[in-house]
């Protein structure tokens, strides 16, 4: 099986770009400076492998060339080893990369080899990178699969110090999480929304609202209503000092003051999920 | 520059008026110069209970609309040389008040008084809206029963998120809790929310609590603001207030029960 989505072969790179002047600087004045290295980024296909059966690969390959020859008609290409095998068979990198440059492919960087494959590709002057957390696809039965928005940025960048080889050095772009910190009261009509996780200083009166993708924590009285993980994240908690709520919700599954448990009103509880069921528990 | 006050609550009938026209009469006679704004266009009130209903010419909607000059629309308390009045309009509703009109007449008020207090109407639309939008301080009035407690929460959301101060990100509206009609015979009966329970939803910085009192209701039909009753529970508990507010330490008071003594228990009177 192999899937490959037109809106899907689009990951990114970010390099980092540094401005060299010259050294002349009555030279500089005038002129424009003789290079310059810039952060920019550029979008680029990336090739996930999870067979090392070269003749499969090459099958499929041509069978995905033939869709849009034009498309991929000396293109640059990533090849993602990740998902490929590691154990029994070892994929034959050198062959791999001969055969994309046969059918026309440039490859310009290789991620998720191992030491003996990064030096291999080293010494086709392939750069190595390393996306971490980017695994490829789900789905192990395809052999070959090209994914999309693997956001790579690359912290620096080190000039090569010979010619075959240029590491590159870079941290992952994690996603920045919007955590939310309130210690003011929240008021009866009063909405708030957290990307992230939200933290209440103060109570929640009834009648108010509050939301958050992440957890929510409220260091106070919670009597209005209370929805975490509205994203549906499952894993989404909700903690409070003393629970008075009108509603608590995790990700969709919601129980009203009606049905709560006496016994655990007014207490200081944390509410989670467990199999689609919300168990309050006192703290 | 004045001190802009909003008396508020949300809710109808909790003693709104009573209070600006009671806080308004007591910051004037500490001396300070202030004016009090009926901010109920369509139901005017502060009027009556000021008792210069027979003085009015001009009111609020005329000086926005610039058909009289403010000094024309103010009318000074006969009680108190300090103090004066506007009133709002009866004949219109209170889509004749602007943002930029009620600001304007806040900022010709403020070159030469103390205190502004604007009397807001009950409700969350325009006309409370407009009243709390240019204040410094809130009196949020509150009765100790559920749904006054709820709507005042929900007035002070709206205070903290739509005043002026809120939308230029500026240091926020002090709000102060005022308990009104207070009975520490029906709280200890369990009728009535106590003051612990009210500051226990509201967390809010308690200014005073006003007793259930007759001699409010006297004051009102005779045009009299409490407060000038110095006999009356009511009138002192609003002496106390207006000290707390101008930075006194008063005592609380009125808040537990009285102890009868033999004579009263007898007689059953006050």
């Amino acid at each position: 099986m192999i899937f490959l989505k037109k809106d899907d072969i689009i990951p990114s790179i970010t390099h980092n770009i540094l401005l060299l002047m010259s050294t002349d600087n009555k030279a500089s004045i005038y002129k424009k400076p003789a290079l310059e290295i810039k952060s920019t980024s550029f979008s680029t296909s990336v090739l996930a492998i999870f067979s090392t059966d070269l003749k499969q690969i090459q099958f499929l390959l041509e069978e995905k060339i033939a869709l849009a020859p034009e498309f991929f008609k000396n293109s640059s290409i990533v090849i993602d080893i990740q998902g490929c095998p590691k154990k029994k068979e070892i994929i034959d990198l050198s062959a791999l990369i001969k055969l994309l440059y046969a059918k026309k492919l440039v490859p310009i960087g290789i991620n998720g080899g191992n030491k003996e494959q990064n030096n291999l590709a080293l010494a086709f002057k392939i750069p190595v990178h390393t996306i971490r957390g980017t695994q490829p696809a789900k789905n192990k039965n395809e052999p070959l699969q090209l994914v999309s928005n693997k956001d790579l940025s690359i912290k620096d960048i080190s000039l090569p110090e010979n010619e075959s080889s240029t590491i590159l050095k870079r941290d992952t772009k994690l996603p920045l999480i919007e955590n939310m910190f309130i210690s003011q009261p929240i008021r009866s009509g009063q909405r708030v929304y957290a990307k992230g996780d939200l933290t209440i200083l103060s109570h929640v009166s009834a009648g108010a609202e509050v939301m958050a993708e992440g957890s929510i924590h409220v260091y106070g009285a919670l009597r209005g209503r209370a929805l975490a993980g509205v994203q549906g994240n499952t894993d989404s908690r909700i903690f409070c000092s003393s629970l008075e709520a009108e509603l608590v919700s995790i990700a969709g599954n919601y129980i009203i003051s009606e049905v709560l448990d006496k016994k655990k009103y007014k207490s200081s509880v944390q509410i989670f999920l467990q199999k689609k069921a919300l168990i309050i528990e006192k703290l | 520059m004045a001190r802009i006050i909003v008396v508020t609550s949300g809710k109808g009938g909790v003693g709104k008026t009573t209070t600006s026209a009671a806080i308004a009469m007591g910051l004037a006679k500490k001396g300070h110069k202030t004016a009090v704004i009926d901010f109920d266009v369509g139901l005017r009130n502060l009027d009556l209970i000021m008792g210069c209903e027979r003085r009015v010419v001009y009111d609020l909607v005329n000086v926005i609309n610039e058909e009289s000059t403010l000094k024309q629309a103010l009318i000074k308390d006969k009680r108190c040389n300090k103090l004066f009045i506007l009133p709002a309009s009866q004949t219109r509703d209170k889509d004749a008040l602007t943002q930029e009109g009620v600001g304007k007449v806040l900022d010709e008020l403020s070159k030469d008084f103390k205190y502004i207090v604007c009397d807001s109407p009950a409700g969350i639309e325009r006309g409370a809206n407009l009243a709390m939008y240019y204040a410094d301080d809130a009196i949020v009035v509150t009765n100790p029963e559920v749904a006054s407690v709820r709507d005042s929460d929900r007035m002070l959301g709206i205070l903290a998120s739509k005043s002026r101060r809120a939308t230029n990100d500026e240091e926020p509206i002090k709000e102060y809790l005022l308990l009104t009609r207070y009975s520490p015979e029906r709280v200890k009966l369990g009728e009535m929310l106590s003051v612990e329970d009210v500051q226990d939803i509201l967390s809010l910085h308690l200014l005073g609590v006003i007793p259930d009192s007759q001699s409010v209701l006297n004051a009102s039909n005779a045009g009299i603001p409490v407060i000038l009753d110095e006999e009356s529970d009511a009138g002192q508990a609003y002496q106390d207030v207006v000290s707390r507010f101008l930075g006194e330490n008063t005592p609380h008071r009125f808040i537990n029960e009285e102890k009868k003594g033999l004579f009263s228990r007898l007689f059953g009177s006050k």
